[in-house]
């Protein structure tokens, strides 16, 4: 056989024969589709700013005060300030006081002490680009934080859960039996108490930080992606392919892991994806209530804690940039997890 | 019919065991130490040993699960720690003001989504319906806190047409007067998801074989829309609702905090920042059972709805 291939160098490559892997063609689908590929260029800019901003390239200093409290947001800079005019000199003699004045020794010693301290002016910008907030910080450098903290949370949330899922997931659809009654029972269980109050539950336990809250969400999102994941595992371990690879000799684990979990990864990459958004959403609601990220951090929920009342005052402008920033990435990672799920499972397309 | 439910009632005992230990070892071993919560900072070790005898902290951990089963199974569930309320009388108080927003909510996005997502459907494909579909995906990747904030600042606020925040005991007042902004703002935001999956639903069932027989068969598309598409998506509908049910038992906590509301949510959420274990452990518990009976009768409803569902 391999002879006459080898006799043959004009017939098309091996590759071209063999049939499209699902990585592949899902890669082509995914390129046709226009939006996929601009949602998907804005969330990789989005994920190359949370890289920036997580070495400390960029925002590296949103702490400091920059600014005037509450600068106005303009790219004109600020306004050329009116004339108000100095206090006029008073013309006539001037009268020295020296004799009755009874500080008067001691000027020479105070000017003496006061010029061995240094004082530096710190030029505070009057107006920002986006703006600053009530401490003058610049309104664009914590939206870039803030963005870094609220990303990373959710990617690590989804993360969590994904892994929890499937891996429970793979155990309880593969095995069945007593272990599957168990975690169908661990699944009932936790489906059972609304998510919100299993989340405060956890964040009671676990108290704040980015590493705590990606804890707190994922532990409580799981059970999607472990129902799904099962009724994979269910569906495919009765197939053909898992069982010439059991009667070849594949341990257990070789089949779970190495056979079945590569046809069904698709799903968890799609669920993986949706929920994303979902924990970045969790996240900013739990900072806003104080649940979430540490006091010394800055996230998007924290600076909608801020804006809250801001906005009274009329300083519109942190609110609208952390929206803005959080619209666009949302919405950007929604439609790139459309078009995943339809590049990856044709079958979808068009439903929503 | 009555086996079903017996058996059905029968099959939540292990579950409900399940969150039972859940809460329970979850504060027992992952939780502050009550005691030192209890005592503040400036307890001393004998008080903080006192406070410890009292809550039956130094005895066994089965016989602590068990008194924990006893307070769940007479409703005891002593007093909430911040405020020496009882904990019963705490859920009691707090559950009208919930559900008097939370049921307009609740009915009004229904009733708004399915007109919206069945007019949607219909005209599947056109400018009109990918309009609304770009509109209600850029509509929810908006946090809901912006909309509240938005919400509160313009409508109460500027423009003055309803108060900030505030709470009466007259219900009338409370329904007429505080509770219509917190529910038109749950409404529009609840708007755009419900009305996507809606349309779902409804596109599943315009495909379907018995709409081209009823228009091969000449029925008008009001017929056909009302009495055949939507009765047949009224099964994901309905599930949909059940779905989001026992979230109205919770509240809305970012309302209730919001606009004050002295609701469930809001307490649940003082409950949090002050480490008050005995209301989480009973919210978390009585939340669990109410969701589990809403379960059982969607299933139930099911069957009211379409006469074909049999219940095994």
């Amino acid at each position: 056989m391999s002879a006459v291939l080898s006799s043959k160098p004009q017939a098309p490559e091996n590759g071209s024969q063999r049939s499209e892997g699902v990585w592949h063609a899902a890669w082509r689908r995914m390129r046709a589709d226009k939006v996929g590929m601009f949602s998907m260029a804005i969330v990789g800019a989005f994920i190359l700013l949370m890289l920036l901003a997580g070495t400390g390239l960029v925002a590296a200093d949103w702490t400091r005060e920059v600014a005037v409290p509450n600068a106005q947001p303009t790219f004109m800079g600020p306004t050329p300030k009116d004339a108000t005019g100095t206090i006029a000199v008073p013309t006539g003699p001037n009268v020295d006081l020296t004799d009755i004045d009874p500080l008067a020794p001691r000027y020479k010693e105070w000017a003496e002490r006061a010029a061995k301290f240094k004082t530096t002016d710190s030029v505070k910008a009057d107006t920002l680009p986006f703006g600053a907030d009530r401490l003058g910080r610049d309104v664009l450098a914590k939206a870039v934080k803030g963005a870094e903290v609220s990303i990373l949370v959710g990617l690590l949330a989804a993360l969590l859960a994904t892994l929890i899922g499937t891996v429970l997931g793979a155990i309880s659809g593969f095995f069945g039996g007593k272990i599957g009654d168990l975690l169908e029972w661990v699944y009932n269980v936790f489906t059972a108490i609304p998510g919100i109050l299993l989340i405060f539950a956890f964040a009671v336990i676990f108290g704040r930080g980015v590493m705590s809250v990606a804890l707190i969400l994922g532990l409580a999102g799981w059970t999607g992606i472990y129902r799904l994941i099962r009724a994979e595992f269910l569906k495919h371990s009765v197939r053909d392919y898992v069982r010439s690879a059991e009667a070849i000799g594949a341990s257990q684990m070789s089949r779970m892991f190495k056979h079945i979990l590569p046809n069904v990864s698709h799903v968890a990459l799609v669920q993986l994806s949706l929920h994303v958004v979902g924990f970045i959403k969790s996240e900013v609601i739990l900072s806003y209530l104080g649940l979430g990220v540490g006091v010394d951090q800055v996230s998007w929920g924290t600076m909608l804690a801020e804006a809250q009342s801001e906005l009274i005052l009329g300083h519109w402008w942190q609110l609208v940039a952390v929206t803005a920033f959080m619209a666009v990435f949302v919405t950007a990672f929604s439609l790139f997890t459309d078009a995943l799920r339809d590049a990856l499972d044709p079958k979808l397309r068009g439903l929503e | 019919m009555a086996a079903y439910l017996i058996r059905r009632l029968w099959q939540m005992i292990p579950t409900l065991l399940g969150v039972v230990l859940l809460v329970f070892f979850l504060f027992k071993y992952f939780g502050g130490d009550p005691a030192e919560i209890l005592g503040g900072l400036n307890a001393s070790p004998e008080q903080i040993q006192s406070i410890r005898e009292q809550l039956g902290l130094n005895k066994p951990v089965w016989e602590q699960l068990w008194i924990f089963i006893q307070q769940i199974v007479t409703f005891d569930w002593g007093k909430s720690w911040a405020t020496n309320e009882s904990v019963a009388s705490l859920f009691s108080s707090r559950l009208p003001a919930t559900l008097t927003v939370m049921m307009p909510i609740l009915i009004l996005e229904v009733l708004v989504a399915i007109p919206l997502a069945l007019g949607v459907a219909y005209v599947r494909g056109s400018l009109s319906d990918r309009v609304v579909m770009i509109l209600t995906t850029v509509a929810v990747s908006i946090s809901l806190l912006v909309y509240v904030i938005v919400g509160q600042y313009v409508f109460a606020f500027r423009l003055g047409w309803f108060p900030v925040q505030g709470w009466t005991d007259s219900f009338w007042t409370n329904l007429t007067t505080y509770a219509p902004l917190p529910v038109l703002v749950a409404v529009f935001v609840a708007l755009s998801p419900y009305t996507r999956l809606y349309r779902t639903f409804f596109l599943d069932e315009i495909g379907q074989d018995y709409v081209r027989t009823a228009r091969a068969k000449g029925l008008t598309e009001k017929t056909i829309l009302l009495r055949h598409v939507l009765r047949n998506a009224m099964i994901p509908i309905l599930t949909n609702v059940a779905v989001a049910l026992p979230g109205v038992f919770v509240g809305s906590f970012l309302l209730e905090v919001f606009f004050s509301i002295p609701g469930l949510g809001r307490e649940i959420l003082l409950a949090v920042n002050r480490s008050d274990y005995p209301v989480i452990q009973a919210f978390a518990i009585y939340i669990a059972v109410i969701t589990m009976v809403i379960n059982l009768l969607t299933d139930v409803m099911y069957k009211l709805v379409d006469p074909r569902v049999v219940l095994k």
